[in-house]
């Protein structure tokens, strides 16, 4: 299929969606908006700079569709996609439309609400109209325009001011496709009020060896000294392509956090923008990704210093083996008024291979002129003499492997404060080991 | 237990063993001495099994096997422990959770059963008292951060929980205060018995003044050119290398 085709396709899909389930008032017009925006963008090329090392030409060339029924999928399917199991609210959506048979909506605190999009946009949209669209701009990202131009449904959390939720609520995108190869494009809004604090943790997974796309736009709210902790884990499938964008905005004196951990997906692109929009605020962006066999990771970050006093921290770790390949981009900008900013950045990666490769660039662009701003990027391989030194301990070479890559990896994991999570991430890590530390 | 006839060993272009005879049995505590370059810790290296020496000549036998046959981790699991001269940091891997690994590996090849968490920090505590160690030292990195004291002791440390046939102690008093360095030797003295065998490589004497051996050798330009009881060692210190030293010996190790 043509590039033009796959266009013309989503012009008809498009069409249809806005016959059907039209949406009224601004959010039709803003699906309005974003189509005519991805129409004239384009699915991007290695032209642009942002994607100069990542190649979508396998999805621009391939026509996906949004599947329209929803077929059986069971409960025990869903637990044995290896997700982690955190306990408390799992809202639940299946090839990218909300699953009320498979989710657990219990415990909330009073005043949190955890809905589907679906039901928000048809209920009650003026919660969502402030936010959707704001938080995550289109007019030059070509993905998320599409994304936008398909709302449809996702989730939204709603924290009011004051409330602090206990147990992190975890939303699952599942995509389990029969049919044509699956366009899954789930939208989540995350609005946390003023000295609230949430965890949200994202699940993206993939039962089939089919190729679907999974593009995903997640916007956040950080009222005024709030605390907002927020996971993506990506296990697609192994042909699915996910590309996904996560843009916070955060206010004065909060703090945000971003863990993307990375196990599985041929192209998985994942963009984490914050917008540190009140004096002192925080946020950590950290990243880890396992890639082996052909597989590309992209990570793309972006931390707007736009008030003073605000300090970051991003740390993104990867793992690559056979002809894997990764990106970093690790953008910083630091406004004219953003004095006093403290902005740290590491990016390291682990080669297993020969074949495998990583592309790093650090771009900072400093307007102020009394900041603190920090990088480094490095790449190397498992170190022989600790591999050594652990063989001369009894330890079999594939042994001593897995503990190197383990303890590399591990680390990241070491920063993520809900226990619960942690533990169910490492214990995932450490099932993928073997397969990296074999070769 | 070993013996080793006519090794010869080379990294890169240059032999460094030009042919090492040396028969240790079980009890017994040997020091091997020599000036820098001698081949000391080649000779360490190459019985471990460690990469980037080429074995040209000779054999070595370890309780009856070819010991340049078996893998680093297969000499560990038949009782060979090489106490490193430079212990390698290893940042995230957690000092208790190698060491019940390392013990589990060589209790499953001598047919025991494998220790669980309970039993092995029972095990490790005890050898730790005996140490002088702080029970924190079982949670930190293997070796990350450690001083140099520290990183020799807790060398001793997973010698003592291992229980090796045959120790190999590189230069562990290399870079000890005298008070690290009793500890590390009541250590290794509370190991001694008579089914155990001791290989101390040092540079200096100081060392065998705890650790007093039955037997003391000198290597010098990759050979064994004098060997002798504990007096040999006074009489090195007295008198130093240059005596016995057969050609002149390159100035790098």
């Amino acid at each position: 299929m043509t590039q033009i085709a796959t266009e013309a396709s989503y012009a008809n899909q498009f069409a249809d969606l806005q016959k059907k389930a039209p949406l009224p008032g601004c959010l039709g017009a803003l699906r309005d908006d974003a189509f005519g925006c991805f129409d004239r963008l384009g699915f991007p090329t290695k032209r642009l700079e942002s994607w100069r090392f990542t190649n979508v030409a396998p999805i621009a060339e391939t026509t996906f569709v949004q599947p329209t029924d929803q077929q059986d999928y069971t409960r025990d399917a869903l637990n044995a996609m290896g997700l982690p199991k955190l306990g408390g609210v799992e809202f639940v959506f299946l090839n990218g439309t909300y699953a009320p048979s498979l989710s657990t909506i219990d415990g909330l605190p009073d005043g949190v609400r955890v809905r589907s999009l679906g039901t928000v946009l048809d209920n009650d949209p003026d919660t969502v109209i402030p936010h959707l669209g704001r938080i995550a701009r289109f007019e030059h990202q070509a993905f998320t325009a599409l994304n936008t131009a398909f709302l449809r449904d996702g989730a939204v959390v709603e924290v009011p001011e004051g409330v602090v939720v206990g147990e992190p609520i975890h939303l699952m995108f599942i995509t389990s496709s029969t049919g044509l190869p699956a366009l899954c494009q789930p939208r989540v809004l995350v609005i946390a009020g003023a000295t609230s604090q949430v965890q949200v943790v994202e699940s993206h997974a993939g039962t089939d060896v089919a190729s679907y796309l999974n593009n995903t736009v997640t916007e956040v709210s950080v009222g005024d000294q709030a605390a907002v902790d927020h996971y993506t884990i990506v296990l697609e499938g192994e042909s699915a392509f996910r590309v996904g964008n996560l843009q916070a905005s955060v206010g004065r004196a909060s703090n945000f956090s971003s863990h993307t951990i990375t196990l599985s997906g041929a192209i998985v692109r994942n963009e984490a923008s914050v917008v540190l929009e009140g004096e002192g605020g925080e946020c950590t962006l950290n990243g880890l990704y396992l890639a082996s066999g052909r597989q590309l990771v992209d990570n793309q970050t972006t931390i707007d210093h736009a008030r003073p006093h605000c300090d970051s921290h991003e740390l993104y770790k990867g793992v690559l083996d056979g002809q894997s390949s990764a990106v970093f981009n690790g953008k910083i900008v630091v406004r004219l008024d953003a004095q006093k900013t403290d902005a740290k950045q590491s990016n390291k990666a682990l080669l297993l291979s020969e074949d495998a490769q990583v592309t790093t660039k650090p771009q900072l662009e400093i307007f102020a002129d009394d900041v603190k701003c920090t990088h480094g990027a490095t790449v190397g391989q498992l170190d022989p003499d600790s591999l050594f030194y652990l063989r001369s301990r009894a330890l079999s070479e594939q042994q001593a492997r897995q503990m190197l890559i383990h303890a590399f990896a591990a680390d990241l994991l070491g920063h993520i404060k809900v226990g619960a999570i942690r533990q169910q991430l490492d214990s995932i890590l450490l099932d993928r080991l073997p397969v990296l530390a074999g070769s | 237990m070993l013996n080793i006839r006519d090794l010869q060993a080379s990294a890169g272009s240059r032999q460094i063993l030009k042919g090492i005879n040396l028969v240790v049995n079980p009890g017994e505590v040997h020091a091997i001495m020599g000036p820098n370059g001698s081949g000391k810790s080649t000779l360490a290296g190459v019985l471990a099994g460690r990469d980037g020496f080429e074995v040209t000549g000779g054999t070595v036998d370890f309780k009856g096997q070819d010991l340049l046959d078996l893998e680093p981790e297969q000499r560990a699991r038949e009782g060979l422990f090489l106490a490193f001269q430079y212990p390698v940091e290893i940042p995230g891997v957690n000092n208790a959770y190698l060491l019940k690994a390392a013990l589990n590996e060589v209790r499953k090849h001598r047919g025991e059963p494998e220790l669980d968490a309970m039993d092995f920090m029972a095990v490790a505590r005890e050898r730790m008292k005996m140490l002088e160690m702080d029970d924190a030292f079982l949670n930190r990195p293997v070796n990350d951060g450690f001083s140099g004291g520290e990183k020799k002791r807790n060398e001793i440390f997973q010698l003592a929980v291992l229980e090796p046939s045959l120790a190999v102690l590189d230069e562990t008093d290399s870079g000890l205060d005298i008070d690290a360095l009793k500890i590390v030797a009541t250590g290794v003295n509370a190991l001694r018995n008579s089914d155990r065998a001791i290989v101390v490589v040092t540079h200096y004497q100081r060392l065998l003044n705890y650790i007093v051996p039955d037997f003391v050798h000198v290597l010098a330009g990759g050979r064994i050119v004098k060997s002798g009881g504990k007096e040999l060692a006074l009489e090195l210190e007295d008198k130093g290398y240059g005596w016995l030293e057969p050609a002149p010996v390159a100035a790098e190790v």
